[in-house]
């Protein structure tokens, strides 16, 4: 019953209208608005719902598509759809997005409803980038979902938040750039926007290197790779808890869709080519960040280093394919990769939304994200202390967690590829477990340090049912992550024999 | 009857599991007899049933039990599933671990029993910190069941990292201690390092099996024997070694085998009830166990034996040092754990795998009653642990007493005792290998005799004979602050009671099947090249005989010899070791040092780790990429925000509200014209 209505349009636009109502509802009652904001938020969870019941798990074609002509001059639709690539993503959307206005729920006492309604609007945005198959419907998604963000960190952040989102739009409005320029070069060439005309199109190679590196620029800024990853730290400092959650949970995915979505079935022959670099940048990500994470003393930024650490698994999945051909005469094991890259990307928006969340508790009530500042929070918080520490469990890749599988299945998979790629990766086990546990020891245990701490109020119900969501997410994910793996498999098979076969 | 076998399986680890849960959820709720009611209970259950199992596969002899309980995932045509492989190795593990872990459960009803004093006053941690202990102690119980019952790598990773967490949680359960959570952030991050080379080891055998399957991997073993694998240009290595030795590090990181072993006498920090439960009789014994899973595999890599075979003698010989010049009551028995780990994975080395699970066994009793005497001495000195202000406390209690002295002989291998049979049955297997480095083996594991005879019996005189030192303790406070010690109550005597019988008999009992026999089976396979154990028992006529023909051998000797110069310097000439400590300074410096181990981790890979990550933030992110890169338009960022600055931040968001509005207007237009 759910797939003749338009799910694609109605989690798109549910939370665009609904955002813009709070707007107009902000101005008269805080209250109001803010309820209206959590009951939008939710329909659109629930609209999104049936996205994943009533998903056809055997075909790797895209579903629930719609489509209309939109520029007609140029060729452009508002084409919609989505395969097993795409959905978990939305459904990740939609569910940090009510997550995060019941989080903001009493802590925004500046512009309340403004808050709520740039994180609705915000998601909806997200879905249309997730959602859109035409490439020009993808550009203005990609680049509008940044301005609700600005506005986030600008408006609600730290002292520093100019510097941090001028330094955010440029890096991303400079890779965007870059790309826009490619879609429109294949657009000249091609004469479609349809990303799945993109995909069959043949390309010579250095067309297809020029638009693989055009599409690097965007993408891996948004991840962030290094050494494009800089801007992250700072916005996540700045922002507020409910910017840094969305941040660290949905955006930094976009990138990496982006190359599952563009670089890969585009250009699969330049990405062949290049992925010694896509290796390289990866495991820079995984061992340099995760001594930079080390040395951390703001919890923010230590999780945002860790952040971009854990990204680097989900981009060495993705770009092990050939290394593994190469190494063991087929493809079999790059499916693999690719799969633990998204499993990794879901699990990491649980982890890292959860640990930015678990941070926004303590500064709510001490104003202070040094850790330094804490130590003890056990004694006078130990509901939360709980949960902290099962989350940064989870953020050390602790089977049974979400955070183990992903990294896992990348593992294994690049083992097959090179033993010293594996070797490299495995390091995680030790600087993950060493960066994330040093702060617990830091901040959850010991002795209560100063009259601060001793003041210390445990979680109210709002806090206990944000985390505890999170925490069954997590241990779910951990524990049985089959139905998320089935739904990607025939898109991730798909794609492994689309890459399989060069353009040239 | 099968399916009913299968449900008895997942019993088995669902009952600590709810145990638990509801000892852990709602332990505010229902209270400390309510918590450590469930969690007793949980753990029965499982000891109970997994009698049942060792019924069925053992004395039986049914056959195996192996089913799969759920698919975990499945991905590019491999299968991850969570299942259970009842053999009898497996099932001769359940019983050990639920046994002991039912014991330790008692026990700490009176070991935990006044927790509340270890808090601070107010600790909202410390409010149900004994309901939280049990949930700890069944978790752990849970994780460690997983853990022998796998019937795949995947799930034995899992039940490995697992017992890591609990572990840790249980070496930092005081908190508040810096000391306490410096110990199990460093075993943590040293298990890490471990289960590193382990999950590199799971994925070389997924790289070239396919399947994580038990069954599946271990019949394909042989067909691998002689694929090699490229390191690095020009190294040509066997991929069974190089597995084998990979899978072994992340067993010298769990069983804490030299280097890695710097982690366990530090988890003395945790309450005693986990030290014996955890880091004596069965988590730190599961890298054992791996290796004997692991059999048809290590089988193939001679290079790998010889690597374990060494590393086990050194840390058999060295780490017992050690423990001789310990005054904590439990860094002795922690240290001598360590030497006894080494014990047994010289059997593996040496192929004698049965060896050394069975020691494994032996131990698992005997040390764990040694922990808990420990631990009930500690509660009759009211939380003293330095062995230098106890003594004669024999008279005091004579239950602790009388088990502890079972549980001595046990370890130093005195013949008829459990200790003996397993002990001695090594060194005559590492003194039969063949392989390259089993004679320094055999040098490191006899002189390792005397070593433990010595250190045990320095403890026990120390602890049970000579003056009431704790007497001359509190002079300062006047004389009435001394605490007659006394017998502790049946909840912790009837555990060492429970742990004494075993300590004695286990060994006669199963020397014959599981040493010389056939007991387990199928569960490990030895090539007949390697096969020592097939040969000893060529000369073996009997347990009897067998306790008969060790007092001539040279371990009973040894043995004896320690025990007596321990008399010597701790009973009779008390003024010698000091006598002895001053002239051999330099020795007695080295082993205080504890060989420069952890002096050597803290400034090499603690500092070093610090170092690279300050060097890469501060001149790679700051300087080079931000300084250089980005803040090279560093003149644009700042003239573009003194334009922003204009723009009152209270505005802004107007306009950019108002940019989101005309985009979605200009969306919907093209969409109806369209």
């Amino acid at each position: 019953m759910f797939a003749d209505l338009p799910l694609l349009s109605l989690v798109i636009w549910t939370p665009i209208i609904g955002g813009l109502l709070v707007l107009a509802a902000g101005s008269r009652n805080a209250l109001e608005a803010k309820a209206l904001a959590l009951l939008v938020a939710l329909i659109t969870f629930l609209l999104s719902l049936p996205l994943f019941t009533s998903f056809d798990t055997a075909t790797a074609a895209m579903q629930f598509t719609e489509l209309h002509p939109w520029i007609a001059a140029w060729s452009i639709n508002y084409h919609l759809g989505v395969d097993g690539i795409s959905m978990p993503l939305i459904l990740l959307t939609t569910f940090t997005t009510v997550l995060v206005v019941i989080a903001g729920w009493e802590v925004i006492k500046d512009k309340p409803a403004q808050y709520m309604a740039s994180f609705l609007i915000m998601a909806g945005l997200m879905n249309g980038v997730f959602a859109a198959l035409d490439a020009a419907l993808f550009y203005v998604f990609w680049e509008a979902m940044l301005i609700p963000m600005f506005i986030v960190i600008g408006v609600w952040g730290g002292p520093r938040r100019i510097y941090a989102t001028l330094k955010f739009f440029l890096y991303t409005f400079l890779g965007s750039v870059f790309m826009l320029v490619a879609l429109i070069w294949m657009y000249l060439q091609s004469g479609s926007f349809a990303i799945l005309d993109l995909h069959a199109m043949p390309l010579s190679l250095n067309a297809q290197i020029l638009i693989f590196l055009a599409f690097l620029l965007a993408f891996a800024v948004k991840v962030p790779m290094w050494p494009v990853h800089t801007w992250l730290p700072d916005a996540h400092v700045e922002a507020p808890t409910g910017g840094s959650v969305i941040l660290a949970a949905i955006m930094l995915k976009l990138g990496a869709y982006g190359f599952l979505r563009f670089s890969l079935p585009i250009t699969p022959d330049a990405s062949q080519q290049l992925d010694w670099l896509m290796i390289a940048l990866s495991l820079i990500a995984v061992v340099y960040i995760g001594f930079v994470a080390l040395v951390q003393q703001d919890m923010k930024k230590l999780i945002a280093y860790s952040s971009i650490s854990h990204m680097g698994f989900v981009t060495l999945g993705m770009f092990i394919a050939w290394r593994i051909a190469d190494n063991t005469g087929s493809m079999q094991g790059a499916g693999m990769g690719i799969q633990g890259a998204m499993v990794q990307m879901i699990s990491h928006g649980f982890i890292s939304g959860a640990m930015f969340l678990c941070v926004g508790v303590l500064y709510d009530r001490l104003h202070s994200r040094e850790i330094g500042d804490y130590g003890g929070v056990a004694h006078t918080m130990p509901r939360f202390a709980g949960f902290m520490v099962l989350f940064a469990m989870a953020n050390a890749g602790l089977p049974g967690t979400s955070g183990f599988v992903g990294e896992f299945m990348v593992i294994l998979a690049s083992f097959k590829a090179n033993f010293w790629f594996a070797f490299l990766a495995a390091t995680t086990l030790i600087l993950g477990a060493a960066y994330t546990l040093w702060m617990v020891r830091r901040v959850v245990y010991g002795e209560v340090t100063s009259d601060k701490v001793a003041a210390l109020q445990d979680i109210n119900g709002r806090e206990f049912l944000i985390l505890g969501v999170l925490a069954l997410m997590v241990l779910l994910l951990g524990l049985w992550p089959a139905p998320l793996l089935d739904v990607m498999r025939p898109t991730v098979e798909h794609l492994v024999q689309h890459m399989a076969v060069s353009k040239l | 009857m099968l399916d009913n076998l299968h449900n008895v399986n997942i019993a088995i680890v669902a009952a600590p599991l709810i145990g638990a849960l509801i000892a852990g959820l709602f332990g505010g709720a229902i209270g400390r007899v309510g918590a450590h009611t469930v969690a007793i209970i949980g753990v029965a259950i499982a000891f109970l049933l997994s009698l049942l199992m060792f019924n069925h596969v053992v004395v039986q002899d049914a056959g195996i039990v192996t089913h799969s309980v759920y698919t975990w995932l499945v991905s590019d045509g491999i299968t991850f599933e969570v299942g259970f492989l009842v053999d009898k190795l497996s099932a001769m593990m359940m019983v050990v671990v639920t046994f002991v872990s039912l014991m330790v459960h008692i026990y700490t009803i009176g070991y935990m029993a006044h927790d509340e004093e270890n808090w601070p006053e107010g600790s909202g941690a410390g409010r149900n910190s004994y309901q939280r202990f049990f949930s700890y102690i069944s978790l752990f119980t849970f994780s460690m069941l997983m853990l022998v019952m796998a019937n795949n790598f995947m799930q034995l990773f899992f039940g490995w990292e697992a017992v890591g967490l609990v572990s840790y949680l249980l070496i930092g359960f005081w908190l508040k201690r810096p000391t306490a959570t410096y110990a199990n952030l460093k075993a943590f991050l040293v298990n890490r390092v471990g289960d590193f080379g382990f999950l590199l080891g799971i994925a070389g055998v997924l790289m070239y099996f396919n399947t994580l399957d038990y069954a599946a991997v271990f019949n394909a073993a042989e067909l691998h024997k002689d694929l090699t694998m490229s390191l690095w240009p020009g190294a040509e290595w066997s991929v069974m070694t190089v597995i084998c030795i990979l899978l072994f590090v992340g067993a010298m990181g769990k069983s804490a085998q030299v280097p890695l072993h710097v982690w366990l006498p530090d988890s003395m920090e945790g309450p005693t009830p986990i030290s014996a439960l955890i880091h004596a009789a069965t988590m730190v014994t599961a890298g054992i166990f791996m290796v004997a899973r692991m059999s048809p595999l290590f089988e193939l890599s001679e290079t790998a034996l010889s690597f374990i075979l060494i590393i086990g003698a050194i840390t058999a010989l060295f780490m017992g040092f050690l423990g001789i010049i310990q005054n904590d009551i439990k860094r002795v028995v922690a240290y001598s754990t360590l030497s006894q780990l080494g014990y047994m994975t010289v059997a593996l080395g040496a192929s004698a795998y049965a060896a050394g699970v069975f020691h494994l066994m032996t131990h698992a009793f005997f040390k764990a009653l040694l922990f808990l005497a420990a631990g009930s001495v500690i509660i009759a000195m009211h939380h003293e642990q330095d062995m230098r202000r106890m003594g004669g406390l024999r008279k005091y209690m004579p239950i602790t007493w009388i088990t502890s002295l079972i549980g001595s002989l046990a370890l130093i291998g005195t013949p008829g005792f459990a200790g003996f049979f397993s002990k001695d049955l090594i060194i005559e297997a590492v003194h039969a290998s063949q392989l390259p480095g089993a004679g320094f083996a055999y040098v490191c594991v006899l002189l390792g005799v005397f070593v433990t005879a010595f250190y045990s019996f320095r403890m026990y005189f120390l602890v049970f004979h000579g003056k009431e030192r704790f007497r001359d303790v509190h002079h300062g406070h006047g004389h009435h602050a001394v605490h007659e010690p006394h017998e502790t109550p049946w909840v912790v005597t009837l555990p060492l009671i429970a742990l004494a019988i075993p300590s004695v008999l286990a060994g006669g009992m199963y020397i014959t099947e599981m040493g010389f026999g056939n007991f387990f089976g199928a569960a490990i396979q030895v090539l007949p090249q390697h096969d020592v154990l097939g040969q000893l028992a060529q000369n073996y006529h009997g347990a009897w005989g067998m306790v008969l023909h060790g007092f001539l051998t040279a371990p009973f000797w040894l043995a004896l010899a320690g025990v007596v110069t321990a008399w010597l310097l701790y009973m009779k000439f008390t003024h010698v070791p000091a006598l002895i400590q001053a002239r051999l300074q330099i020795i007695y410096s080295i082993l205080e040092q504890k060989y420069g181990f952890d002096r050597f981790n803290d400034w090499f890979f603690a500092g070093g780790s610090r170092g690279i990550g300050r060097l890469l933030w501060q001149w790679g992110d700051v300087r080079l990429i931000d300084g250089l890169l980005v803040n090279g338009s560093a003149r644009t960022v700042g003239w573009l925000s003194s334009v922003v600055r204009h723009v009152q931040s209270g505005y802004l968001y107007h306009y950019a509200f108002a940019m989101i509005l005309g985009l979605l207007l200009m969306l919907a237009l093209f969409v109806i014209a369209g």
